[in-house]
């Protein structure tokens, strides 16, 4: 009876004093990629062994210099220096421009890639969402899905089991449960998918820009239900996005980065202002290297306007932007798309080609928009349906230096051709 | 309470195979996919498993049997090259889909972790469970020929599949980490895998070589299917010597080859 009471006793105790230290722990957090190792995509050897045989010399030289370690290291450190602690339950928000470093922290976080220096400590079981549908087969069933997904973000399978109604009502696809997924439409496909995901019950969740995905219904109901279980089970959450809506409802306090450092970590709404007014005094470079699929790859993203000012447009004139782009596998129902986000990240407009089979080779896409955009700065990103996303590659600037008969806008976005007659009847 | 502590990375330490023992589960998905997946859409299915090694031992038996007159250690030609293959291709698809496995995973790879090592052993079942469905051919054909197998013989059966196993997985692991790099391996290694195939006593015995005969042993192959076949068809005595090397030999390659696979296993998801 004592013996049972002391067990109590030292379990309440154990719990408060594990309850009182930060469940994640970054000190000192660092990545370094070597540069070529990212140019190239991958080589082949043939490659390597045709730089050998074009410059012997050189080569010789180089193999030389890194053997005695004084060769010019062309390194990057994506993070450097990173450091911060998250108690447990809270919701926090990680914003940046491209390239600042978000994503590679969550890789690390989630033990996909490990760091170059420095140690993090996670009390508690993580679950990681950097994409959704991670593992998803065309091939197999709804049912068979829910399963393997969940499998593969480290759920148990009695748990999947026991979840599985849930799963299902949550998505919305009870009669098409036992279709391959192959059939699905798009937005089914992402609902099965995050629904899964939101099911998973770890102590620690990182999740990346996911909700990116989806129509906006669909988001709303992925955001209160994130919502419920911070709210219900106490979960800690770290939460990357470009979607500023979306950090400001869910997150409390924001951690800013750029280039690989903090630049603050605090409550939301400042947090957000200093992205802002960062991101408005700088220019955002196109990283091309997340855009490696097996299907295809983006080569080149180039500003096609005759101006010497790269992203920069007159109001009214037309928006003209060229891609190239592999392809290395046959693609049926190939849609292109681009989308123009306000800097807050909410949608302005999208539009996309028309659906076309792709097959294997190099593609030049010519794009054409018509710009009824409002002088501002607005986040240019592309798509490739149910493929592929790229948000935010470039930051379009509209100025107003020509138009002499339009000097100022009505508030809003988007400027609509309109015509307006007042006739005295 | 589960803490995980992340470091930059080490080599191989004891927690990675506790870690492999935890993530059993997901192998076990990994594998039931792969055979649910593979014979989605079409029209036989699983029949497939049994008719590739069917169809290849009635040609086998056709041109190098009949038409070659290809001694066979006094045994049928179609059960003794059948035997051969059924190791041979339990050994090829094995390797070729380990070195691939990095690869055709690389959208979950670069998303989730898990210990990578998971996939070339998944693979190496998935094969598995093909080499069980063929071994129904070669029941078959023993009792057409009316061979009955030696009991004790078919008690190494295991040891031989482990070395297979540890062959495949060994040199399956060695290959993964290099494809990840270097592309070049998707391309050499079907090529590779024809040459071996003449270089292993499949369609011919090991005694066809004369007195060279102890260089095929280098290949632990020879010693897996010239075991084999004495220990089903009774053709020569077990020759022990050879299983042992086959199994040291193999031991040090799957040892070589997780050793390389942990140690590039870091950068996986930077570089695929």
């Amino acid at each position: 009876m004592y013996l049972r009471k002391l067990k109590d006793i030292s379990l309440i105790l154990f719990k408060f004093m594990h309850d009182s230290k930060p469940i994640i722990e970054i000190k000192g957090i660092g990545k370094k990629y070597n540069i070529t190792h990212q140019r190239g995509g991958y080589v082949s050897l043939r490659d390597v062994l045709m730089n050998i045989l074009k410059s012997p010399f050189s080569f010789l030289k180089t193999k030389a210099k890194q053997v005695v370690g004084l060769e010019k290291k062309e390194d990057f450190w994506a993070l450097k220096d990173v450091s911060f602690n998250v108690q447990r339950g809270e919701v926090i928000g990680i914003i940046g421009s491209n390239g600042a470093g978000k994503s590679t922290l969550l890789k690390i976080l989630s033990q996909i890639t490990p760091p170059t220096e420095g140690e993090i400590i996670l009390r508690g079981r993580v679950g990681s969402l950097l994409e959704v549908g991670t593992g998803f087969h065309p091939e197999l069933t709804g049912r068979e899905n829910i399963f393997l997904n969940g499998a593969i973000l480290g759920m148990k399978k009695k748990e999947i089991a026991e979840k599985f109604d849930e799963i299902v009502a949550f998505a919305g696809i009870e009669k098409f449960l036992d279709t391959p997924v192959k059939y699905y439409s798009s937005g089914m496909y992402v609902r099965l998918a995050f629904s899964v995901a939101a099911h998973m019950e770890p102590d620690i969740l990182i999740v990346d820009e996911v909700l990116a995905v989806g129509d906006a219904e669909f988001q709303k109901k992925c955001l209160g239900k994130m919502e419920e279980v911070t709210q219900k089970n106490g979960r800690t959450i770290l939460f990357v996005s470009h979607n500023m809506g979306a950090i400001r409802q869910l997150c409390e306090k924001t951690i800013v980065l750029n280039k690989g450092s903090i630049v603050d970590f605090i409550e939301t709404e400042k947090a957000i202002d200093i992205y802002l007014s960062k991101t408005k005094s700088e220019k955002i470079i196109i990283p091309l290297k997340n855009t490696n699929r097996e299907e295809f790859r983006i080569k080149k993203i180039e500003f096609k306007n005759d101006t010497n000012k790269p992203w920069i447009v007159e109001c009214f004139e037309k928006i003209k932007i060229e891609v190239i782009m592999e392809i290395t596998e046959n693609i049926p129902n190939f849609r292109f798309g681009i989308g123009i986000n306000s800097l807050s990240g909410e949608r302005i407009s999208t539009v996309h080609s028309d659906e076309k089979t792709l097959e294997k080779g190099e593609y030049l896409v010519s794009i054409e928009l018509e710009n009824r955009l409002v002088p501002g700065r607005y986040e240019l990103g592309l798509g490739v349906l149910n493929r592929y996303q790229l948000p935010g590659f470039s930051i379009l600037e509209v100025e107003n230096n020509k138009n002499n008969d339009h000097k100022w806008f009505n508030p809003g976005s988007i400027d609509i051709k309109s015509d307006f007659v007042i006739k005295k009847k | 309470m589960e803490t995980t502590v992340i470091r930059p990375r080490k080599t191989f330490s004891l927690k990675d195979i506790k870690e492999l023992w935890q993530y059993r589960e997901l192998l076990y998905f990994f594998v039931w996919r792969d055979l649910k997946v593979r014979y989605k859409q079409t029209f036989v299915g699983v029949a497939w498993a049994i008719f590739q090694p069917f169809i290849t031992m009635v040609i086998f038996s056709i041109f190098f049997g009949s038409l070659a007159k290809m001694p066979s250690d006094g045994v049928p030609y179609p059960i003794f090259v059948y035997v051969g293959l059924l190791f041979w291709q339990f050994f090829s698809t094995a390797l070729s889909d380990t070195s691939n496995t990095l690869i055709s995973n690389q959208s979950i790879i670069t998303k989730v972790y898990f210990p990578r090592l998971i996939l070339p052993i998944s693979s190496v079942m998935t094969k598995f469970v093909d080499f069980l469905i063929a071994t129904l051919i070669l029941i078959g054909l023993m009792f057409y020929y009316g061979y009955m197998p030696h009991i004790s013989g078919l008690l190494i059966l295991p040891l031989l599949l482990l070395i297979t196993f540890m062959a495949s997985v060994g040199l399956g692991l060695f290959l993964a980490s290099i494809n990840v790099k270097y592309r070049d391996v998707r391309y050499a290694l079907p090529f590779f895998i024809q040459i071996m195939l003449f270089l292993t006593p499949v369609i011919y015995p090991a005694s066809i070589a004369g007195k060279y005969s102890f260089l095929l042993a280098i290949n632990p192959m020879t010693g897996v299917i010239q075991s084999a076949r004495a220990a089903i068809l009774g053709t020569t005595p077990i020759n022990w010597l050879l299983i042992e090397i086959s199994f040291i030999s193999t031991s040090i390659l799957m040892i070589l080859g997780i050793y390389v696979f942990k140690k590039t296993e870091r950068y996986f998801a930077d570089i695929i």
